[in-house]
């Protein structure tokens, strides 16, 4: 019998999708541990563990991330059915949204406004390049729809994944702070604003604080990215950004 | 079973989102559009089904593992990010910053304006 071979097993591995999944959820789920174990800081976010730690991953074997993406997009796959899912929650929750639905579309649309000219405004304002100015345009809505959005307007869609997820870890983790610091109390407030900035990691974020905010920030990232996508290709086009 | 045929349920509405989009030319990405279709069944019928709410609360509630992959790609744009990393962090932090605290003012302000509405009504 021929002795395996660390290499030839190291080959295989590295050539299937097996691994890339793998490590995926192992590394998240160390991250969630960790997360658990220091009573839910919102600066020990998992995605943020679990990234620097693929990150470490990678760099050290030197695995190409489109290798670790053949294993990675199983878990990426699932981002379009728990966008359709938020129909769920937004349906529990449709007595209260029904009330307050002229505040939402006033919030909603501003936010939309507010959120691309402060990032693309601050981007040039820095010297950022026009290309990299419309990649972070896009980036308080959720990945599949800022990746197409992005596309759409002529950034880079794999930067404005990265943005976004940032940008929505970022929110996540100020949002409760900055929402204290107001005196905000609301639920729905504070969900409309997390949903609005900071799409499904701050809607994440949510549902750990109440099933009411979730509910309100899955309602406001889904409402904000239909309008996003309406109300930025045009919104850039009147700044004459794009043609 | 029931998560089985509460993922069959969210396929067929992204599936159908994703048609929808392409034959009609709407400028939203699919899931969103099946989404909105899910929700606009979910009112007629008026009610959920235990699989359906199942799977949704499942896949929610494990949001943030989703994000992870794409996540990673950070990794693709070392180079840009090195190079424009001024206006990038300025970017995200200030527009971050600034639309989480509009947001959160213009809500609590127009709530506040429609409930003194409602009041006067009654």
């Amino acid at each position: 019998m021929p002795e395996p071979d660390l290499t030839t097993i190291w080959v295989y591995l590295a050539a299937t999708p097996l691994l890339g999944l793998t490590i995926t959820l192992v590394a998240y789920g160390a991250g969630y541990r960790l997360y658990t174990f220091a009573r839910f800081s919102p600066v020990l976010n998992p995605v943020v563990s679990a990234v620097a730690f693929l990150i470490g991953f990678l760099l050290l074997t030197g695995i190409p991330y489109d290798a670790y993406f053949e294993g990675g997009q199983f878990v990426h796959f699932l981002l379009g059915p728990a966008t359709v899912a938020l129909a769920v929650p937004l349906h529990q929750q449709f007595a209260k949204l029904k009330k307050l639905w002229l505040p939402i579309t006033i919030t909603l649309i501003s936010g939309v406004m507010i959120g691309a000219m402060t990032s693309v405004g601050t981007a040039r304002l820095f010297g950022a390049s026009l290309e990299t100015q419309l990649s972070i345009a896009p980036k308080s809505v959720t990945t599949p729809v800022a990746m197409g959005i992005s596309e759409q307007i002529g950034g880079l869609p794999s930067l404005t994944v990265v943005m976004v997820v940032v940008t929505g870890i970022f929110g996540a983790v100020i949002g409760t702070r900055l929402f204290d610091l107001m005196r905000i109390t609301d639920d729905s407030v504070k969900g409309i604003a997390m949903g609005i900035t900071a799409h499904g990691v701050g809607t994440a974020r949510a549902f750990q604080v109440s099933s009411e905010m979730g509910a309100f920030s899955g309602l406001a990232m889904a409402l904000s990215a239909f309008a996003t996508a309406i109300i930025l290709p045009w919104l850039l086009k009147a700044l004459g950004m794009i043609a | 079973m029931t998560i089985l045929s509460g993922i069959t349920i969210l396929l067929i509405y992204q599936l159908a989102g994703e048609i929808s989009v392409l034959l009609l030319g709407i400028p939203v990405p699919g899931p969103v559009l099946g989404m909105i279709m899910l929700f606009l069944t979910l009112l007629v019928r008026n009610r959920s089904s235990e699989s359906l709410d199942a799977t949704a609360t499942a896949l929610l509630s494990h949001l943030s593992l989703l994000f992870v992959p794409a996540g990673v790609g950070i990794i693709v744009h070392f180079d840009r990010i090195i190079e424009e990393w001024i206006p990038l962090t300025a970017a995200l932090v200030v527009s971050t910053v600034v639309t989480m605290m509009a947001t959160a003012a213009i809500m609590r302000g127009s709530t506040h304006l429609s409930s003194r509405g409602d009041d006067k009504n009654a």
